[in-house]
């Protein structure tokens, strides 16, 4: 009965929030407004980013602070092939997925050898190399980045220069990576990350070799945010090595955590919440991100459900 | 290869390296004793610099401005302990991580209010100005060599600390078992507060003595705390002798790749395909020497017992 109630009140808010998504640009079509199609866009892309992210942190207990970097080689990927002048779209997109896929492969089968702080420590550490590997390539722009003329061309298909048609691009694709999370979560195979997270020990037992469910998790989360990077790279037109900034990271995880780690509309709502709480403060005074840390620490020491978290207590209160 | 160069390279790959070892000890510390990871390191690494920045305006020397900022400085890590990071030690790793994340953004905020966007140039007593011939054709700045003897001297002191007196050796008891020490009736609170204070002094202090060379600025200490991860990582989590050494390496790896890696690849590859790669290469260097340690001791170079 509990159960019924919370999961009615999710399904009317994803409901809500997916028909608000699909009908906003005949909505700032009409009143010719721009800016919040720019600002969904950036949130529907931190959303995949921030999905991908709580497959592994909030499923699987892998607390990476180095998720930005798929970000970034996504969006490299990209920017890279459209400065020698190939814009293929699905060529892009693939270069993109391998591309983070081999990286969280590399850097995965090291990681995931250690535990606890090791593991925060090192994704950080491999981020920041990629970061500094990037800053240093002159030839891609090094520090100051690198603008990418052209959006990625699907052909026939469908034709992102168009800023409506990106929007929904970027909306489809966010719906079917939160529906391949959520296959993948329910899956045979998302209940062992899920066990291996809670007690690893005897998972082992019985058993299952978590160390590689937990590196293909690592592998797919990758893949996953490495897509959301060549949606960025094509939404900004421009890639630098900023994108995949320590600090970057650490707004990544901040969303999971305001969403509430674990439940599959979490980095939604934690995402919304960043962008909408980014564009508010910013503009409210220079120093917003005093306030903005303030209410991290905030978070941590008071609110640990996150956002998700008060909407469950919401619908069980309700009942 | 050139003689000069070298050896100048490897007196700045040691000059780089005790300011790391100075934030990497207090980090290792902190970690080893309280099982806490603590982003915010970095943080009063450059409060130390903008401290001692605005001492040695009102004090119109450099000498004071050090001796005012550092216990300036730990009095900012003791604040932040008792005030925040007290609550956090019983929750998970991840708290940590987030609310020390907070942290430095409500730093970099303060001081980016208190002393502007602009960095903070710290000029250099006339003395210490200088350079010195330290062998035949070697010039090698004053300061610098200042700064290498400080840093040893400060590792040799702390190295005696714990291992000599009372309170080190309840930071070695602390970082191989805390829940006994606790039950010997060891005040932890205060221990815990007192060490996160001298790690943030050190951190300050390594901040202060580089500000006159790249002068203070805002995030300064978040490029230098992954540094500083890397090293514990290499060195082993909590152990200070492991600090020491991977700092050391760290650094030294680093300049030695900067300075002589191109001429290396050029042995190996074409002059074109040198120049391109070995930037990026030797801005990867030390990542990649973690990578290559950790997959052969996951625990680092000097694990400490007993965990």
């Amino acid at each position: 009965m509990e159960k019924a109630t919370r999961f009615t009140l999710r399904v009317k808010i994803t409901v809500v929030i997916f028909l608000v998504l699909f009908f906003l640009p005949i909505y700032t079509g009409l009143t010719d407004n721009g800016f919040y199609l720019d600002l969904v866009n950036r949130l529907m892309i931190l959303a995949i980013a921030a999905a991908s992210l709580n497959l592994i942190l909030g499923h699987g207990g892998m607390i990476s602070f180095g998720h930005a970097a798929y970000l970034g080689i996504g969006a490299y990927c990209v920017g890279i092939p459209a400065y020698y002048g190939v814009d293929n779209g699905p060529l892009q997109i693939f270069l993109a997925v391998a591309a983070s896929g081999i990286f969280a492969l590399i850097t995965g089968a090291i990681c995931l050898r250690t535990k606890g702080v090791y593991f925060i420590m090192i994704t950080m550490a491999f981020t920041q190399m990629v970061f500094f590997g990037f800053v240093s390539v002159e030839e891609y722009g090094g520090d100051d980045g690198l603008v990418i003329d052209t959006r990625s061309n699907f052909g026939s298909f469908i034709n992102i220069q168009d800023n409506i048609n990106l929007y929904y691009f970027i909306l489809i694709s966010l719906i079917i990576c939160l529906f391949l999370i959520h296959k993948i979560t329910k899956s045979r195979f998302g209940l062992v990350i899920e066990g291996s997270r809670s007690n690893e020990q005897r998972m082992r037992s019985i058993g299952f070799d978590t160390y590689r469910y937990r590196l293909i998790c690592y592998v797919i989360a990758g893949c996953i945010c490495g897509y959301a990077g060549a949606l960025l790279g094509n939404f900004t037109n421009f890639i630098s090595p900023e994108m995949m900034d320590w600090a970057a990271s650490g707004e990544l995880i901040f969303m999971v955590i305001l969403g509430g780690t674990g439940s599959l509309l979490g980095p939604v709502f934690g995402a919304a919440a960043f962008v909408i709480l980014e564009e508010w403060l910013s503009s409210l005074t220079l120093y917003w991100h005093f306030i903005f840390g303030a209410l991290l620490i905030m978070v941590v020491l008071f609110a640990r459900g996150g956002i998700s978290g008060i909407v469950t207590y919401l619908g069980n209160r309700k009942q | 290869m050139d003689w000069v160069l070298f050896v100048t390279q490897i007196l700045n790959g040691l000059q780089l390296g005790v300011l790391l070892f100075l934030l990497a000890s207090g980090l290792t510390l902190i970690f080893g004793i309280m099982d806490f990871v603590n982003l915010a390191h970095g943080s009063l690494y450059m409060i130390g610099a903008y401290f001692c920045g605005t001492f040695t305006d009102i004090t119109d020397s450099f000498f004071y401005g050090i001796i005012l900022a550092i216990p300036a400085t730990a009095v900012v890590g003791v604040i932040v302990e008792i005030i925040i990071i007290r609550r956090l030690y019983s929750q998970d790793h991840l708290d940590h991580v987030l609310a020390t994340f907070g942290l430095i953004l409500c730093f970099d905020a303060l001081v980016h209010f208190a002393w502007g966007p602009e960095g903070m140039a710290i000029p250099l007593p006339a003395i210490l100005d200088g350079q010195i011939e330290i062998l035949p054709d070697i010039v090698f700045p004053t300061f610098r060599l200042l700064i290498i003897t400080t840093g040893l001297t400060l590792a040799i002191i702390l190295y005696l600390v714990i291992t000599r007196t009372r309170s080190g050796m309840l930071i070695r008891a602390g970082a191989s078992n805390r829940t006994m020490i606790g039950a010997l009736g060891i005040d932890i609170k205060t221990l815990f507060t007192l060490v996160f204070g001298a790690g943030a002094a050190m951190a300050g202090l390594a901040g202060m003595m580089i500000s006159p060379i790249t002068e203070a600025s805002i995030g300064m200490g978040n490029d230098i705390i992954i540094v500083a991860f890397v090293v514990i990582i290499i060195g082993g989590i909590g152990s200070v002798k492991g600090a020491f050494i991977a700092a050391i390496l760290v650094r030294f790896i680093d300049t030695m790749g900067r300075s002589f890696l191109d001429t290396f690849l050029k042995l190996l590859l074409s002059a074109e395909s040198a120049e391109t790669a070995a930037p990026a290469l030797s801005a990867m260097l030390i990542y990649i020497l973690m990578a290559t340690i950790l997959i052969f001791r996951p625990q680092g170079l000097f694990p400490p017992r007993g965990r």
